[in-house]
């Protein structure tokens, strides 16, 4: 693991696995505070000179141009077979997915079973925001029962439209996962928690663990027509009843590693 | 110089494999060779064939329409194939599935029992190689020792010991042939 | 070294892996099925990579991911399953990274069948996938061309930054010829200068396929435009037979080309003066060379496994300066030697029109022979 020398005086600094790009996210949203997480974690780490990076379809899209590390664009929920690839021939890289919810669950819902399943030793940062941010707020697999989006004017109606899908828990039953959890972005003591999940998810790949999954509850304030400050308060009303945090899948092995 | 062969039966009588013996013959003596199979839904139990052709240049097609010669193991391969041989081309009739004589005079017509065979041999599996040797009793293009040689060449390590009772059925086979061959008109 | 008797899908996996393979993903689907099933023992034994994906979405974005580390890869289908990766060959087009595609062809449109078809050139040479791209498509007729041009695949496709597609049928997967495989080469990784393959001591690297920017897009576009006019100006390859005083050429590539061959001998026997023209390189098309022959033939035949789709291509180049005839069969039937004779023996006598449809004509004829 790599030191860092942190002044005494250094309260707050730009992570080193980011890039100078200023990131192009609206205002309020929490894939900044993910994106950072996440740097902060290969900082600490020392991973980013042997880190490829998937972006996805989505907001995050242009995930590759704030982290400095390599990076792919895949296509739309195509990013862990774009993965598995990577991984299967850069065995002794560190390999990281970052998808949304439209993306990884719903056109993208076979490959991130299948790797899931085949316990690719890869890292998915998954965040749920319960709708599509980038094509203007339309539902999602995980828009929660009656929600209003753009093309759920009325409601979300689980009779014609299905119900959402609780993709930590649904991964978690295969074989193959090794470590599955939910977190949420809405408050510092949660962010945190986040944090410590995102660092553990790499371990578990520079273990050579398996599979890794960190789902983070996140807020799109711009298309669910809220404050950032409302739409974080509706982050814990609303979706965390429905998205319960929690550890779905740690694997035997992870444990026994006491990652 | 160009000679084709279609081998037809019921899929498990070992007729791809005696099709690809014959293709390691020919390959061994120098010659061009392909093999094809008929490939797909009937692998798997029904009707099986493959076509092998023998050239000493470049082969075109690799399938024909009219054959220099057959093998048919079972009565519909002889329903189909015998009217599709070349004048003066060579049918081997497995007599041991076949209930009916050849109809056309104008081809060599070697009928075997080649089931029958194998059995008295007491490998009934090797129906197929009877049926090659019944071939070869009828056909130019290839000798019992270049089938020989073949076998000798390309069976498995751990299939070795049963050449020399590949050899006997090969041998019945043109036995057989010689005795039972009726010549083209 | 000796010839060995190989079946066609097991050859072209076993130069794959001599030409340095060094990652395959795939999806079973017949009749290409032996590529994939050689590759899962041969390619761990090697300590290569080998996946068999959940489908082949899945299959050709492991393709890219390991494709854009520089690794030699390669998938292998068949048509419904080369329609289903096209989403990912625009996206390997638009990286601007290496990939070899092996697809064995079979009946269509649709579920189809698993019978032998060329119903997939217009597919794969003339795009498929959205956008402007061009894919460099080699059709082998035997198997030892096949085998030959596995390593060619992967040298043009790294050349030139660009998918490499071997287009072969069924019956070239299925059949088994004598053949010599290439020389054992190990798998090396080139140190390509757009490689993600970890930023350790240089500046980090991003391979995408996404251009924002109109202008930058078309940029872009022209940068895959200049290599394919590159490509058109040396990977243009075919085999010619009995060309030297042919009055009549018959075109046709791969499996139809062959079967073609057998007819052209046949004619040349009863004394006609006949000659075949095999495209190898289908995409770039050898035009000039076609265009060349129109200038010395009386007429030409071209005969496909499909509907006329590179009869286009032969129109092209001939430009309506001799008459085109044109003799198919469709959804996995393969011609025999006799049927195109027979077009052939029509051709040398028949009256034939500058301004005919040959399709057209065509098609009359085969509603009278398939009813």
């Amino acid at each position: 693991m790599a030191t860092l020398t942190i002044p005494d005086n250094l309260v707050y600094e730009r992570p080193q696995s980011f890039t100078d790009s200023p990131t192009h996210y609206c205002p309020g949203c929490t894939h900044g505070v993910a994106h950072r997480l996440v740097a902060e974690v290969l900082d600490e780490m020392g991973l980013a000179n042997r880190t490829v990076g998937v972006a996805p379809v989505g907001c995050s899209v242009f995930a590759y141009n704030y982290f400095n590390t390599d990076f792919v664009e895949a296509a739309h929920g195509r990013a862990p077979a774009m993965a598995t690839g990577i991984k299967r021939v850069l065995p002794d890289h560190i390999v990281f997915t970052y998808q949304g919810d439209g993306d990884l669950a719903s056109i993208g819902m076979g490959e991130i079973v299948h790797a899931a399943a085949r316990g690719e030793n890869i890292t998915v940062i998954f965040i749920n925001n319960a709708n599509y941010g980038m094509t203007g707020g339309q539902m999602a697999p995980t828009t929660l029962p009656g929600m209003k989006t753009s093309s759920s004017p009325s409601g979300r109606d689980v009779e014609t439209q299905g119900y959402p899908i609780r993709v930590a828990e649904l991964l978690a039953t295969l074989e193959g996962a090794g470590f599955i959890v939910r977190r949420s972005l809405h408050d510092p003591a949660n962010i945190r928690k986040a944090k410590k999940a995102i660092r553990t998810a790499f371990e578990v790949q520079t273990h050579g663990l398996g599979f890794s999954l960190v789902e983070l509850l996140s807020t799109c304030p711009t298309n669910w027509g809220m404050t950032p400050v409302d739409a974080l308060k509706w982050v814990e009303s609303h979706m965390l009843p429905f998205y319960p945090l929690g550890d779905y899948k740690i694997a035997p092995a992870i444990t026994a590693a006491k990652i | 110089m160009q000679t084709e062969i279609i081998l037809s039966g019921f899929g498990g009588q070992g007729i791809m494999f005696a099709g690809q013996v014959l293709s390691y013959a020919a390959m061994d003596i120098g010659k061009q060779v392909t093999w094809i199979p008929s490939y797909g839904p009937e692998m798997r139990g029904g009707t099986a064939n493959c076509t092998v052709v023998i050239a000493d240049e470049e082969i075109g097609s690799p399938l024909v329409k009219n054959p220099s010669a057959a093998v048919v193991m079972n009565l519909p391969s002889l329903d189909k194939y015998e009217p599709m041989i070349q004048p003066g081309g060579v049918l081997v009739i497995n007599t041991s599935m076949v209930d009916r004589s050849a109809m056309r005079s104008d081809i060599t017509v070697v009928p075997v029992a080649c089931n029958d065979i194998a059995e008295e041999i007491g490998t009934p599996k090797l129906a197929n190689m009877v049926a090659v040797g019944a071939l070869l009793g009828g056909l130019e293009a290839l000798t019992a020792s270049d089938i020989e040689a073949a076998l000798n060449a390309h069976m498995p390590g751990r299939h070795k010991h049963l050449l020399p009772k590949n050899l006997e059925a090969l041998n019945k086979g043109i036995e057989n042939a010689r005795k039972n061959m009726i010549k083209a008109k | 070294m000796a010839r060995e008797l190989w079946k066609g899908n097991e050859a072209i996996a076993e130069a794959a892996v001599r030409a340095g393979l060094e990652a395959y993903f795939g999806y079973p689907i017949t009749p290409q099925n032996e590529i994939l099933e050689w590759l899962s023992h041969r390619m761990p034994e090697l300590g290569r990579a080998f996946v068999q994906a959940e489908a082949e979405l899945g299959a050709i974005n492991m393709v890219y991911g390991a494709a854009c580390t520089g690794a030699r890869v390669m998938t292998s289908s068949s048509s419904p399953g080369i329609s289903l990766m096209m989403e990912g060959i625009s996206y390997i087009a638009g990286t601007e990274i290496p990939v070899v595609l092996v697809n064995v062809m079979r009946g269509g449109p649709g579920l189809g069948n698993i019978a032998p078809s060329q119903g997939d050139y217009n597919q794969i040479c003339k795009g498929g996938g959205h956008g402007d791209y061009h894919v460099i498509v080699l059709a082998p007729a035997s198997i030892q061309e096949a085998v030959d041009m596995m390593p060619l695949a992967f040298d043009l496709a790294e050349k030139y930054l660009t998918i490499c597609c071997v287009l072969i049928d069924g019956s070239i997967g299925q059949m088994m010829e004598p053949i010599e495989l290439p020389e054992m080469r190990p798998a090396q990784r080139k140190d390509f200068p757009w490689a993600t393959n970890g930023a350790k001591n240089r500046p980090r690297r991003i391979l995408t396929s996404i251009y924002l920017d109109p202008p930058e897009e078309e940029k872009t576009n022209l940068r895959l435009l200049k290599r394919w006019e590159a490509i058109q100006a040396n990977e243009i390859r075919s085999k010619e037979y009995f060309l030297d005083d042919a009055e009549i050429v018959v075109i046709g590539f791969g499996t139809a080309g062959r079967v073609a061959l057998s007819a052209v001998r046949a004619a040349r026997a009863k004394g006609l003066k006949v000659g075949l023209f095999r495209p190898v390189s289908l995409s770039p098309y050898p035009y000039a060379r076609v265009a060349e022959l129109a200038g010395k033939a009386k007429a030409f035949l071209v005969v496909e496994m499909n509907a006329g789709q590179m009869l286009d291509d032969v129109r092209l180049a001939v430009n309506g300066r001799i008459p085109i005839e044109f003799y198919g069969r469709l959804g996995g039937v393969v011609p025999f030697p006799d049927e195109i004779l027979d077009e052939i023996q029509r051709i040398s006598t028949a009256d034939l029109q500058l301004d005919g449809n040959p399709v057209a004509d065509w098609m009359k004829r085969m509603e009278a022979m398939v009813r």
